[in-house]
């Protein structure tokens, strides 16, 4: 266990002393002593960065774990790793800051807040530093268990517990079907280290079941990414309070899909099939995404889905990305490096400005008690600073110079612009639908970043829409997203700055071995690149986008706009509450509460495994020798018999049903003369007289019995079964006589017939068998009958009085 | 006579078959009873009924008839005596509490 362990682990051993803090210290704010940890952690990463992977290292380090399983803790921290650990710690570490203004301590159950947020924080580090597919996968879900907690952290809302479920049902379908695309590498490769599945990456592209692979492995982080159509559960998680939503849903969690795509690039990309799915799903999201958030009247709702649109842009650029890895060679593939470099900076960019329009609105949602667009305006004057955060973050959501946003979007522009240009799989046909999707993508992102800001805090101030006195908010509640801001600002000024630091060791992660010998990719980012394409691109986005604004109300009537839920969210509500009825359905046909029922399904089943059994083997046959002769006799006895027992059924006076029953048992004793067992007869004898008292006497305290009398209804079904498991029977009993006839199976009674008197001096072989050689059986029979005497005693005497009677 | 006995014993699995599927308690009980003569009989039919001597030494004899079956289904009728006695007083005492033997009556709720 190194220190870089014990640095995932963290984060839990503290959310272990958090209920401590709290209880004992409740003058101190529990988030400051929460606030120590991911500000210790990010400072140990910046270390880290700076002295290890920023120069092209990795660290990594192994515990075993269940070693004869091949589940081993390995932490492995290189560039990818590295800029996804700054980034929670980081964002982390303002979020606690932000969240110690945000939540009162008298009226929230701190405790609880911060423990899941602690867990959230561990699991996620852990996600990213653990290089085998076991481990990740447990960081991966109790990712999912700790959002699912904080998006119900005000369980008395039933909105906040249905956003919860929803969001752990879709996240942890995803994570089953990643577990299940982890054990199929695993079966190809024979490790669950990633880093080993990747050098063995020609292995998986050559294994049939690498379709099948990726594809689970892109469900789970379709679904933790909020992609398409799996976005449903981000608006929902909203419900959480407010730094969670910029912790989890905009910064860390939801990005914790695009880490696995990126991840496993190596191993799954360089195909057609990849390319497309992760591509074709990142740019419909992108696209879905931007026209749902315009017509969102709550604040987090315009986020949301914004989150989801941003997030599907980062996975359509590691799609065309992905590209590189098949042209492994030459000079276009330099082209789609750059996608993938965007795609990493737009990532950084995505968690700086989304972070801080979530604690804006956060703010504004405090201080106003509303985050309904249609209630705010004119807030400019009264809250300068949000304004000014929102301002800033707004403008690089929508690509406006000079700040980050605007640099990513140039370069998402080029990268859709090179996409049409592959010369393989289709793109011919297909590739100009790229850069059009995006274009009008990003038309609608400007649009709504208009409306976010426009409507926030233009227009008329009206003081009678709020329940409160609405002022700017404290000092330390703004501290997290001007920094956020500041960040912004410096990104966009100097890119460079992440340029050979952060972006070019995560890219060499993302594509190993791409550049070899020494080579480096050309990472240098420069906000202002020429009169090119890409720019006039982003003029027309803001003309357009700003147009479309200016004439929001004409359009605004249409029924799209009106619709603010998702179409799919009907879907999901329908079939889960299909899964509920249907279920229901199914146990209710099935379990009938009747015996007979039960009975009939049991024979049927049994009828039908045996008949196919001996079907399909062919085991129909006849004994034919060894056969015993039958005497005169015994046709008399056997008929008798037969006709004894058919009658029972038809009987309908139960006197004479036990007389018949009876008469049945002392012919079995005759049979048991016939055949020569003495003592059987004797047993038999006795025992049917015995049992003929016995329901002779139940029937004596059977009164009412006797009226009763019904007619049994005579079912054809119960007879089909009923001649089905006695033809059955004798089937059996036939091949299996036969069987054994005919490989001659001797019997090893021979050795009792040998030895009874020699070893055990009795001559009566059977009782010698009962009480000598398999006297073990007789002790457990007598035992049999004692528990039943005592049961049959327990039954009579002992009756619960006082109350009622089951 | 094995081919004759295989007969006899299906047909009492299937009369027993049929009284165990039937409404009423006490017809169940009978076909309780019924399943067990069949299965007694099934063992010793399928341990061979070779005609030989009674398996007692005495006899004197060159063949006997197979002991362990015997001994087999010797245990096998105590035991089911015992559950018969018990099965039966059970039903005495469901009888004397819901009074009906009638077991879709003795269901329970329908909505269930």
């Amino acid at each position: 266990m190194t220190f870089l362990h014990w640095a995932i682990i963290s984060p839990f051993l503290l959310a272990i002393l958090i209920p401590f803090f709290y209880r004992y210290i409740p003058k101190i704010h529990t988030g400051w002593f929460v606030f120590i940890l991911p500000l210790a952690l990010f400072g140990y990463f910046m270390q880290q960065m700076l002295q290890t992977t920023s120069q092209g290292g990795v660290v990594e380090a192994s515990a075993p774990w269940v070693p004869s399983l091949q589940i081993f803790y390995t932490v492995y921290l290189d560039g990818l790793s590295i800029l996804f650990a700054l980034l929670i710690t980081g964002i982390g570490a303002l979020v606690v800051l932000y969240s110690i203004y945000y939540l009162d301590k008298k009226k929230e159950a701190l405790n609880n807040f911060y423990v899941y947020l602690l867990m959230f924080m561990g699991a996620m580090l852990g996600v990213i530093i653990s290089d085998n597919m076991i481990v990740l996968y447990v960081f991966w879900e109790l990712t999912s268990l700790s959002s699912a907690l904080l998006i119900s952290y005000w369980f008395q809302r039933d909105k906040s517990i249905y956003g919860a479920q929803k969001s752990m049902l879709i996240t942890v379908f995803g994570g089953f079907a990643m577990l299940g695309g982890f054990a199929i590498l695993y079966s190809i490769t024979g490790t669950f280290s990633i880093q080993e599945t990747i050098a063995s990456a020609d292995l998986v592209m050559a294994s049939n079941l690498f379709i099948p692979a990726m594809i689970l492995v892109l469900l789970g982080a379709f679904t933790k990414s909020a992609q398409f159509p799996f976005h449903i559960w981000l608006p929902d998680a909203m419900e959480a309070p407010t730094p969670v939503s910029a912790y989890l849903h905009s910064a860390t969690m939801v990005k914790a899909g695009l880490y696995l795509v990126a991840r496993f690039t190596p191993v799954f990309a360089g195909v057609p099939e990849w390319f497309w799915i992760v591509s074709g799903v990142g740019l419909f999201t992108l696209f879905w995404g931007s026209l749902s958030a315009v017509r969102q009247k709550d604040l987090k709702g315009i986020l949301a889905f914004s989150t989801i649109s941003q997030l599907g842009l980062i996975m359509s650029l590691l799609g065309v990305g992905s590209a590189s890895l098949y042209f492994n060679d030459g000079v276009e593939n330099a082209l789609y490096h750059a996608a993938i470099m965007t795609a990493i900076f737009h990532l950084i960019n995505h968690a700086t400005f989304k972070g801080s329009l979530f604690m804006a609105i956060g703010i504004i949602d405090h201080e106003t008690g509303t985050r309904d667009i249609n209630r705010l305006g004119g807030l400019m004057t009264i809250m300068p600073v949000t304004f000014t955060i929102t301002l800033i973050g707004a403008a690089s959501m929508a690509g406006i110079p000079p700040f980050n946003g605007f640099i990513s979007k140039e370069m998402f522009f080029t990268g859709m612009l090179e996409a049409m240009e592959i010369s393989a799989w289709n793109m011919q046909t297909f590739g100009i639908l790229f850069p059009v999707i995006a274009w009008v993508a990003s038309i609608f992102t400007f649009l709504y970043c208009l409306i976010l800001f426009f409507k926030t805090f233009t227009g008329k101030f009206k003081p009678e829409n709020f329940d409160k006195h609405v002022h700017e908010a404290p000092i330390g509640m703004l501290i997290s997203p001007i920094i956020l801001v500041v960040l912004v600002i410096v990104f966009g000024l100097f890119p460079n700055l992440l340029a050979y630091s952060l972006i070019e060791p995560a890219m060499q992660s993302i594509l190993p071995g791409v550049m070899t010998g020494g080579e480096r990719f050309y990472v240098d980012i420069y906000l202002w690149h020429g009169f090119e394409l890409e720019l006039f691109m982003t003029m027309g986005v803001i003309a357009l986008g700003t147009l479309l604004f200016i004439y929001m109300k004409k359009w605004s009537s249409l029924a799209i706009y009106k619709k603010e839920s998702d179409i799919l969210n009907p879907l999901y509500d329908g079939s889960l509450s299909a899964l509920v009825t249907g279920s229901q359905k199914i146990t209710r046909a099935q379990i009938t509460g009747r015996l007979r029922d039960y009975l009939a399904y049991m024979s049927i089943f049994i009828v039908l495994l045996l008949a196919y059994t001996m079907f399909r083997y062919d085991a129909f046959s006849m004994p034919t020798e060894n056969i015993s002769p039958i005497p005169g006799y015994m046709w008399v006895l056997v008929l008798l018999f037969i006709l004894t027992t058919v009658v029972v059924p038809f009987i309908n006076d139960r006197m004479a049903v036990i007389i018949i029953v009876g008469a049945l048992g002392f012919l079995v004793a005759i049979f048991f003369v016939a055949f020569r067992a003495p003592d059987l007869a004797l047993t038999q004898f006795l025992i049917e007289t015995v049992v003929v008292v016995l329901f002779l006497l139940a029937f004596k305290h059977l009164p009412n019995l006797k009226k009763e009398r019904t007619k049994p209804r005579i079912q054809v079904t119960n007879a089909i079964i009923s001649v089905g498991v006695g033809v059955m029977v004798t089937l059996i009993g036939l091949s299996s006589y036969a069987f054994r006839q005919e490989n001659g199976l001797e019997s090893i009674s021979q050795y009792f017939i040998d030895n009874s008197y020699e070893l055990a001096a009795g001559e009566n072989m059977v009782n010698v068998i009962l009480v000598d050689f398999r006297g073990l059986d007789t002790i457990l029979e007598v035992l049999v009958l004692a528990i039943a005497a005592l049961g049959v005693i327990t039954l009579i005497k002992l009756r619960m009085t006082g109350r009622e009677d089951v | 006579m094995e081919i004759l006995m295989s007969i006899t014993v299906g047909v009492l699995f299937m009369v027993a078959t049929y009284l165990m599927l039937s409404r009423s308690i006490f017809r169940i009980v009978m076909g309780l009873v019924i399943i067990s003569h069949g299965a007694h009989l099934l063992i010793l039919t399928m341990g061979g009924l070779q005609n030989g001597m009674p398996p007692l030494l005495g006899q004197e004899a060159a063949n006997y008839t197979d002991p362990l079956p015997q001994a087999l289904i010797l245990t096998a009728i105590v035991i089911s005596f015992g559950l018969t006695a018990f099965v039966l007083v059970l039903a005495y005492r469901t009888y004397d509490a819901h009074k009906t033997d009638d077991l879709d009556q003795l269901r329970g709720t329908s909505d269930e």
